[in-house]
C-alpha cells in the first residue's frame, strides 16, 4: 500500500506532468492568473448569447411601454382630466376627464391595504415564530401560495359570489326584493386585500427569518417573553421587510383590473349607495384608472383614447414610484447584525 | 468527577468579595420566600458582621449545578455535570469545541429550553432554590446573558439599555425615571464617554466593540447576579477585546461572571476558576492557577499545553 494516494502508475505519470506545468509556470514569474478563455464550452457560449438577447429583448420592450406611454401620456394630459369627472358622450372633448377613477384607484388602495397589512404581518409572524401546529401551518402557506398563483378574474368571480349572499347586503347595494348587488368599494377592497396579502406575508417572512436567532434570545435572555420579543424587537427588525411588502401589494392593486370589473362596477363615477355620509362611497360602486384606461381605450366601449392614453401615464407613474420607494426601503432598511 | 473540592481551591489571599455572605455548602444565604418577593439584592450588612471575611474557604456559590445532564434529541450534550459558581469571581469553561460549553452556559439560563429538542435531567441551583421554581422570566432577569455576535435591537441606545426595564410593549417607565439606570449601565460597561452624545442615536450605528459593551450594558441595566459570556469576544477586534477583558474584571466585584471562552490566554487573563470540559464531561475544575499551571487530569493538560483543540 502506497501512501500516497493516486500515485498508482498511470497517474503518477499525469501528477509529474501536472506538476511540471505548475513548475513551469511558477518559473514564469508573477502571479499571473490562469487564463479563463477556454473553459466555455461552446453550447454554454450560445446559452449565454441566448440569455444576454432575451435579457437586452425584455428590456427594450419594457423601456418601448414606458417611452410609448410616457410620449403618448404627455401629449395628452392636462390640469383638466385630472380635476374633472368622467361624462358619458360620443365625442371624445366632452367626455370629461378621470377624476373618479383617480379617487377610486386611490380608496381601494388604502381600504385593501388596511386589511392586508395588519393581516398579512399576523399571518407572517404566526407562521416564523409559531408555526404550530405544522400542518395548519402548510395549510396557511399553501392557502397563500395559492393566492399569488391563481388568476385574479378567479378570485374576483369567487369573491362576487360572497358579497352577493343576503348576510353582505349591508356591504353593497340591495335591491326591493332582497337581491344583493355584490359591487361596492368594500367588496372590491375587500378581495383586494387578497391580491396584496401574499406580498405583505412574503416580506414580513423573509425580513423575520434575516433575524438572527440570537437577537431573538438576547430578548428573553433579559426576561421578556415571546409577545414582547414579537412586538419589541421582531417587528421593529422587520420594519423595512414589511413596508416592502406592503408597497408591492399596493402596486399589485394600484394595476388590478379584473376585481374592479368585478366587484366595483367599474361605473363611469363614483356612485354613492344610501343616506349615511362616507359609508355611502364605501357602499357604493366607481371605477379605478385601470377599468377607465380598458373601457375608454379602442378595446372597450367608452371611445376616448387620448383619454385612456392620459390616464395610462398616470397609472404607469403610480406604479412606478411606489417601486422607486421600495427600492429605497430595502436599500436603506439593511439592519446589521455581526 | 467535577465535584469540587473548596479548601482545594484557594490559593490566593486575596480579599474576598464584597457580597460574600458565608454560606456552607448550598445553604441560601437569604431565605427563598424573601427572594422571590425582593428581587434586588437585600442589603445584608447586619449579618456580615458575625463572619470573619478574611477567611478566603467561604465563597458564596451564587449557583451550582447538581448531576446536570442536557440531551438533543437523546444524545448528550453535558453529561452530569456538578458546578459551583461563585459570587466576585470569574469562571471561565474551557475546552475544544463541541464539548459542550455553550450548551452548559446556556442551560444556567434556561435558554437551552428554547430548543425543543433539548432535555434536561438534574438540577440548577440559584442562590441554593432549584430554578424550577422560579419563572424563566424572572430567572433570566438574575441570570444575565451576553452572546458571541454582538445583538444590538434595532432601536436607539437608550431604548436598548431601557429594553429590560420597560413593561411589555410599552413605553413606561418613561425615559426621565429610567434615564440613570442607563447611565449607570453604560457607564459599568464603560461606553458611557463614548456614547453620552448619542443616546438617541440607531444602537446598529456602533462598532462591533461598542456594540458588544452596549449589550453588557443592557444586561447590567436588569441588574442580575450572575452574567453569561459565550465568546463574547470572538468577533471582535484585540483593542475592542482588552476593553471587555477589563470590563469583565471589573465587574466581577458585584456579579458573579461565567465566560466560555476559546482562548486560553483570555481565561488566564480573566479567570478565577476555570472549568475545563471534554465531549460533555467536566474533566477538572480549579483555579485558575491550578489548572494552567498543575493540571490534574492527563486531558486537561493535553488542552492547555496546545496538544488538541
Ligand atoms: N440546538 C442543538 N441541537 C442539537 N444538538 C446540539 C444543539 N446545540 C448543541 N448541540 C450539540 O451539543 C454538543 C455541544 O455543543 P456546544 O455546547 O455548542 O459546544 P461548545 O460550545 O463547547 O463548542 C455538540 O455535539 C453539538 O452538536
Ligand atoms: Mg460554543
Amino acid at each position: 500500500m502506497s501512501p500516497m494516494p493516486g500515485s498508482s502508475k498511470g497517474t503518477s505519470v499525469k501528477a509529474r506532468k501536472r506538476r511540471a506545468r505548475q513548475a513551469a509556470k511558477k518559473s514564469q514569474g508573477g502571479s499571473r492568473k490562469v487564463g479563463k478563455k477556454n473553459s466555455w464550452s461552446l453550447l454554454d457560449r450560445v446559452g449565454l448569447a441566448t440569455a444576454w438577447a432575451t435579457g437586452l429583448l425584455l428590456c427594450s420592450i419594457a423601456f418601448g411601454i414606458t417611452i410609448y406611454l410616457a410620449f403618448k401620456g404627455i401629449q395628452y394630459i392636462n390640469l383638466d382630466v385630472l380635476i374633472t369627472s368622467p361624462e358619458a358622450s360620443t365625442e371624445q372633448s366632452e367626455t370629461g376627464g378621470f377624476l373618479d377613477p383617480m379617487v377610486g384607484t386611490v380608496l381601494l388602495t388604502v381600504l385593501g391595504t388596511l386589511v392586508a397589512a395588519p393581516l398579512g404581518i399576523a399571518i407572517a409572524v404566526w407562521l416564523t415564530e409559531y408555526g404550530r401546529p405544522a400542518a395548519l401551518a402548510r395549510f396557511v402557506e399553501a392557502g397563500v401560495e395559492i393566492l399569488v398563483g391563481a388568476p385574479s378574474i378567479a378570485i374576483a368571480i369567487f369573491g362576487l359570489l360572497i358579497f352577493q349572499q343576503g348576510f353582505m347586503a349591508p356591504f353593497s347595494f340591495a335591491a326591493e326584493g332582497g337581491e344583493v348587488f355584490g359591487r361596492s368599494f368594500f367588496a372590491a377592497g375587500a378581495i383586494m386585500s387578497l391580491i396584496a396579502l401574499p406580498f405583505v406575508v412574503g416580506g414580513t417572512r423573509e425580513a423575520l427569518n434575516a433575524v438572527p436567532k440570537h437577537v431573538r434570545e438576547a430578548s428573553y435572555a433579559l426576561g421578556k417573553d415571546q409577545a414582547s420579543t414579537i412586538r419589541r424587537v421582531l417587528l421593529p427588525s422587520a420594519r423595512s421587510g414589511i413596508a416592502t411588502g406592503t408597497t408591492l401589494g399596493m402596486a399589485q392593486i394600484v394595476g388590478e383590473t379584473a376585481v374592479v370589473v368585478v366587484l366595483l362596477g367599474a361605473t363611469l363615477q363614483i356612485a354613492p349607495e344610501g343616506t349615511v355620509p362616507v359609508l355611502d362611497i364605501f357602499k357604493g360602486t366607481g371605477s379605478t384608472l385601470t377599468s377607465y384606461v380598458y373601457q375608454n381605450s379602442p378595446a372597450g366601449e367608452g371611445n376616448a383614447p387620448e383619454k385612456a392614453y392620459a390616464a395610462a401615464f398616470v397609472l404607469m407613474l403610480i406604479v412606478v414610484g411606489l417601486n422607486l420607494i421600495v427600492n429605497l426601503i430595502s436599500r436603506k432598511g439593511q439592519q446589521q447584525w455581526g | 468527577m467535577g465535584v469540587v473540592d473548596e479548601q482545594e481551591n484557594l490559593t490566593n489571599g486575596s480579599v474576598p468579595p464584597l457580597r460574600q455572605i458565608q454560606v456552607e455548602g448550598r445553604t441560601a444565604p437569604i431565605s427563598v420566600a424573601e427572594r422571590v418577593e425582593v428581587p434586588e439584592f437585600v442589603d445584608q450588612q447586619a449579618e456580615y458582621e458575625e463572619f470573619d471575611d478574611t477567611q478566603p474557604e467561604w465563597f458564596e456559590q451564587i449557583m451550582r449545578t447538581e448531576s446536570l445532564s442536557i440531551s438533543f434529541a437523546g444524545k448528550k450534550a453535558v453529561k452530569e455535570v456538578s458546578l459551583p459558581v461563585n459570587a466576585g469571581e470569574v469562571l471561565a469553561l474551557i475546552g475544544p469545541s463541541g464539548c459542550g460549553k455553550t450548551t452548559l452556559l446556556r442551560s444556567l439560563n434556561k435558554l437551552v429550553d428554547l430548543t425543543p429538542t433539548a432535555s434536561r435531567e438534574g438540577r440548577i441551583l440559584l442562590d441554593g432554590t432549584d430554578t424550577d421554581l422560579y419563572d424563566d422570566t424572572y430567572l433570566r432577569r438574575r441570570v444575565g446573558m451576553l452572546f458571541q455576535q454582538p445583538n444590538p435591537f434595532p432601536m436607539s441606545i437608550f431604548d436598548n439599555i431601557a429594553y429590560g426595564l420597560r413593561e411589555r410593549g410599552s413605553k413606561k417607565p418613561r425615559k426621565k425615571e429610567l434615564e440613570p439606570v442607563v447611565v449607570e449601565s453604560l457607564k459599568r460597561a464603560g461606553l458611557w464617554d463614548e456614547v453620552k452624545d448619542n443616546l438617541n442615536h440607531p444602537a446598529l450605528s456602533l462598532s462591533g466593540g461598542q456594540q458588544q459593551r452596549l449589550c453588557i450594558a443592557r444586561s447590567l441595566a436588569v441588574a442580575p447576579e450572575v452574567l453569561l459570556l459565550d465568546e463574547p469576544c470572538s468577533a471582535l477586534d484585540p483593542i475592542s477585546t482588552t476593553i471587555i477583558e477589563e470590563t469583565i474584571v471589573e465587574l466581577k466585584e458585584d456579579i458573579a461572571i461565567v465566560i466560555v471562552t476559546h482562548n486560553l490566554q483570555q481565561a488566564e487573563r480573566v479567570a478565577d476558576r476555570v472549568a475545563f470540559m471534554y465531549l460533555g464531561d467536566l474533566v477538572e475544575y480549579g483555579t485558575a492557577e491550578q489548572v494552567f499551571k498543575a493540571p490534574k487530569a492527563e486531558r486537561t493538560k493535553d488542552y492547555v499545553r496546545g496538544d488538541f483543540g
